[in-house]
């Protein structure tokens, strides 16, 4: 670092309505560095960015200062900061599916910031659009400036996004959460397109995430953040091999955690659940009035048995077919053909009242512990709901009975049962929802991405109490997930799926050791990894050395 | 939007083919026989009949509907029994009182109500937001036919600037009419201005808050210009399903309105033609205003397409 840092934060604090939100936040930016931000949920990182835009909700009282190319951001005046955003400090977003205006064609809204800048004709602004647009990867040939953002595919979108933000070819760029919506090939793009571009512009780059991977491989500099302070800061080698602080340590522990598993006697009796040749398929809009309406195979002739007591990893990316699968597994679905064997009997041949029976041995996760409760209920009758399935009636003394049993096994309190969903977090809501699956004594659970909404150290605690159930209930577990790690730490067995076909199967271990399919190894080669990561940029650091 | 525009097309006349069936339906469910209406309750069997012959009473059901929809077709709708006149020239020489009174109400809630959205949610909690809301909250309350006396005592009797009531007819001008109308506009317009105005605001609170409004505004964008360009056109998407919604509202509320203010049109024929027994200027009115409320429905769809890039390409 030479002269003074592009972007220099000292002392920031910040408090919404009265509410501390950040505290003495110190973070300086070089021009052409990548500084990566990490924490979890609630630790102040994305406030810091809206800081440095001056874009927080209203009621944001900041103080301290913000210092960018000698200006206090903080005492600038509004249409001052109208000038430097866009212009002087661009920036990404997290969700690319609404960061776009759905009513505007990506030409519009790329071209807006050189108009509004610049002041550039219609025309001029739209052809700096197009070349802006074939410099992230989306050329004339692939994409009109016509287009409307619902047209585009998630990691298209985002590069539009990222369009936006470097038109001026500001000094700076703030990429908050850029990948964390995107499947992991499509990351990988992503990232590397930021990385050239910082190259290329000599741009100062902010990357915020909540991935300690992503943020090794891509930063020169890291600052970790808790609870809006800055725990531990240094350049990413020297952070990682001299780390201080115990939340760092926590951080990196649990971003690697393997729950501890005692592997299942393999003494295959008859499978618990068989698949054969399943076929789902989905009717589309018709194109014409009077043409047949075409159909989209979600999935396609998938074959896989479960042996009890085992868990099955299936990993694909959005889009593949894996929530289908499992749709149809649990029988919420029916299938255009194959069936599903579960306990022995196939589900689609039985009736209702024997299907009623089954469901008690299968029951679900879903990802979203916020969507799946209804907020109106108590926490008893949420976790009740599945002993509507129970072929004897169950009083209300047996029902508080089972729920809190159920309570109590996953780590929370019988009195749990009289609080409302919104009284817990979102990692004991994830719990409620084992709770709620472990009420019938299931068999099976599929569970559909449990950890994917969860901060990496309470990932940490749902896996193990995943793990320490399987030990001690005998249960067996159908664990969806896009992410590999996750997978990796709890399965015995994985399934890769791709555009509704199972590309590759096999043994856990076997499978990531040793990937046979091109789309599994592609898919291992772009999930980013920590200690990959760091063994990198050490040679980097030793060759420089040498 | 060609193929966006041909589906809608296809729906609105599926739609109106439909309501005719229920309306002839529901026509010949009803009690009354049209031919004991007219020669009255002291009339003779073979005379009933003979009458039922000649108005063609004795075919079969679906030569009746094809028949009276064929009249439709044509605009021949029959006479009517009380004014002995075809029911056609009634409808056509009421239509136009009505239907610009319905156009000047909609374009008045339409200019008062989406720049008083917008001023309450830009000015979310402030003094024009609950000023506004106050408003409005008042003007859902009135009913309308009270606020139109309010308006005559006002601008009619104390102001003397337009007359209280009556239409003097479309050869007199075009200045005396749309001083007869102006006030039942206003009467009509108010309880949907304010209405409209709440979903403007409320769309417009949310939208502001979405993710590419703050896109927007990271590019640069001061505040004013995101809003207007950004957040309003999305904002406009439930703001156009409810006004399609209260066209229909507009007409049934003419009939009070109508009333209040003795103006000569299709409110006002409806109400005489329902206590005078009229069965067929009463259907046909019926399916006019069928008509009219499916046509705006189907104009409000184009709308959403010309607003709604997403719903033009799913057709």
């Amino acid at each position: 670092m030479t002269g003074a840092p592009l972007l220099d934060i000292k002392g920031l604090d910040l408090a919404i309505g009265g509410t501390p939100i950040l505290k003495s936040v110190d973070l300086t930016v070089a021009e052409g560095e990548i500084h990566g931000v990490v924490g979890e949920s609630g630790s102040g990182k994305s406030m810091t960015a809206l800081t440095v835009m001056r874009l927080l909700p209203v009621g944001s009282r900041p103080f301290g200062t913000v210092c960018f190319q000698g200006l206090d951001l903080l005492a600038a005046n509004e249409p001052e900061m109208c000038s430097i955003r866009g212009r002087d400090i661009g920036m990404v977003f997290q969700e690319p599916m609404t960061a776009l205006n759905p009513v505007k064609t990506i030409g519009q809204q790329v071209a807006e910031g050189l108009r509004w800048h610049l002041r550039l004709s219609k025309a001029e602004a739209e052809s700096r659009a197009r070349s802006l647009l074939d410099r992230v990867g989306l050329p004339d040939a692939k994409l009109s400036l016509h287009r409307f953002p619902h047209q585009l595919s998630g990691g298209q979108r985002q590069r539009v996004v990222i369009a936006m933000a470097i038109a001026l070819n500001p000094p700076l760029l703030i990429a908050d959460e850029p990948t964390t919506a995107l499947d992991v090939t499509v990351q990988a793009q992503i990232l590397d397109l930021l990385r050239d571009l910082v190259a290329e512009h000599a741009m100062g780059l902010i990357l915020i995430s909540h991935d300690l991977a992503v943020v090794a491989d891509m930063a020169d500099r890291i600052t970790i953040m808790k609870d809006g302070t800055v725990v531990e800061a240094g350049e990413t080698v020297t952070l990682f091999e001299t780390m201080t602080h115990s939340y760092s340590k926590m951080l990196l522990t649990a971003s690697t955690h393997q729950p501890d598993r005692t592997a299942p006697d393999s003494a295959a009796e008859t499978p618990l659940l068989e698949v054969r040749d399943l076929v789902r398929e989905y009717t589309l809009p018709r194109r014409t009035l009077f043409s047949k309406a075409p159909t989209m195979r979600a999935v396609d002739t998938v074959s896989f048995a479960m042996e009890p007591g085992k868990s099955v990893g299936l990993v694909g990316e959005s889009g593949c077919g894996k929530s289908t699968l499992a749709r149809t597994i649990l029988a919420l679905d029916r299938p255009q053909g194959g069936n599903v064997h579960f306990e022995g009997d196939d589900l689609f041949a039985l009736d209702t009242e024997a299907l009623y029976e089954k469901r008690r041995h299968m029951q679900v996760v879903f990802q979203d512990p916020y969507g799946s409760f209804n907020p109106r209920h108590r926490v008893e009758r949420l976790v009740a709901e599945p002993l509507h399935l129970s072929p004897t009636p169950v009083t209300a003394i047996e029902r508080r009975e089972q729920v809190a049993e159920s309570l109590v096994r996953v780590g929370l309190s019988a009195d749990d049962m009289d609080k409302f969903p919104h009284e817990f977090s979102g990692g004991q809501r994830q719990r409620l929802a084992i709770a709620r699956a472990l009420i019938t004594h299931p068999r099976l659970i599929v569970a559909d991405e449990p950890v994917s909404a969860l901060d990496v150290s309470i990932r940490a605690q749902i896996l193990d109490l995943f793990a320490d159930m399987q030990a001690r209930l005998g249960l067996s577990y159908l664990f969806i997930s896009h992410d590999l790690t996750v997978v990796k730490a709890i399965t015995n067995e994985v399934l890769v799926m791709k555009d509704g076909r199972i590309v590759e199967r096999g043994p856990t271990e076997q499978v990531f050791a040793a990937p046979e399919h091109p789309y599994t190894k592609a898919l291992l080669a772009a999930a980013p990894d920590l200690d990959r990561a760091l063994a990198r940029r050490r040679r980097a650091r030793d060759a420089v050395e040498a | 939007m060609f193929v966006y525009a041909l589906r809608r097309i296809a729906m609105l006349v599926a739609t109106l083919a439909v309501a005719t069936v229920v309306i002839f339906a529901v026509m010949e469910v009803l009690p009354g026989d049209p031919a004991a209406l007219i020669l009255g309750v002291e009339a003779r069997e073979d005379t009933l009949n003979a009458l039922r012959e000649q108005m063609g009473l004795n075919r079969p059901l679906h030569v009746r509907y094809l028949s009276w929809v064929t009249g439709l077709l044509t605009g021949d709708l029959g006479t009517s029994y009380t004014y002995s006149v075809p029911v056609s020239d009634l409808i056509n020489e009421r239509i136009g009182v009505t239907l610009p009174l319905a156009l000047i109400a909609l374009t008045l809630s339409t200019l008062i109500s989406i720049p008083l959205g917008v001023l309450a949610a830009a000015r979310h909690n402030r003094v024009a937001d609950v000023g506004i809301m106050a408003t409005t909250q008042l003007g859902i309350a009135i009913p309308n036919f009270w606020f139109a006396l309010l308006l005559v005592w006002m601008f009619a009797i104390t102001l003397r600037l337009v007359p209280s009531g009556g239409f003097p007819g479309w050869d007199a001008g075009l200045i005396p009419c749309l001083q007869a109308l102006i006030l039942p506009a206003v009467a009509l317009a108010l309880p949907q201005a304010s209405i409209l105005t709440r979903i403007m605001r409320s769309s417009l609170l949310d939208t502001l808050h979405d993710d590419y409004v703050r896109t927007a505004r990271a590019k640069g964008l001061s505040q004013r210009i995101a809003l207007w360009s950004h957040a309003v056109p999305n904002a406009l998407i439930p703001v156009l399903t409810i006004m399609g919604l209260q066209f229909s509202f507009l007409l049934t509320g003419t009939i009070i309105i109508e009333n209040v203010f003795f103006l000569p049109g299709i409110g006002r024929l409806i109400f005489q033609a329902i206590t005078q027994r009229d069965l067929i200027v009463v259907e046909s009115l019926i399916v006019v205003l069928v008509a009219a409320v499916i046509i705006v429905n189907f104009l409000v769809d184009l709308a959403y397409g010309v607003v709604d890039p997403r719903l033009r390409s799913r057709g």
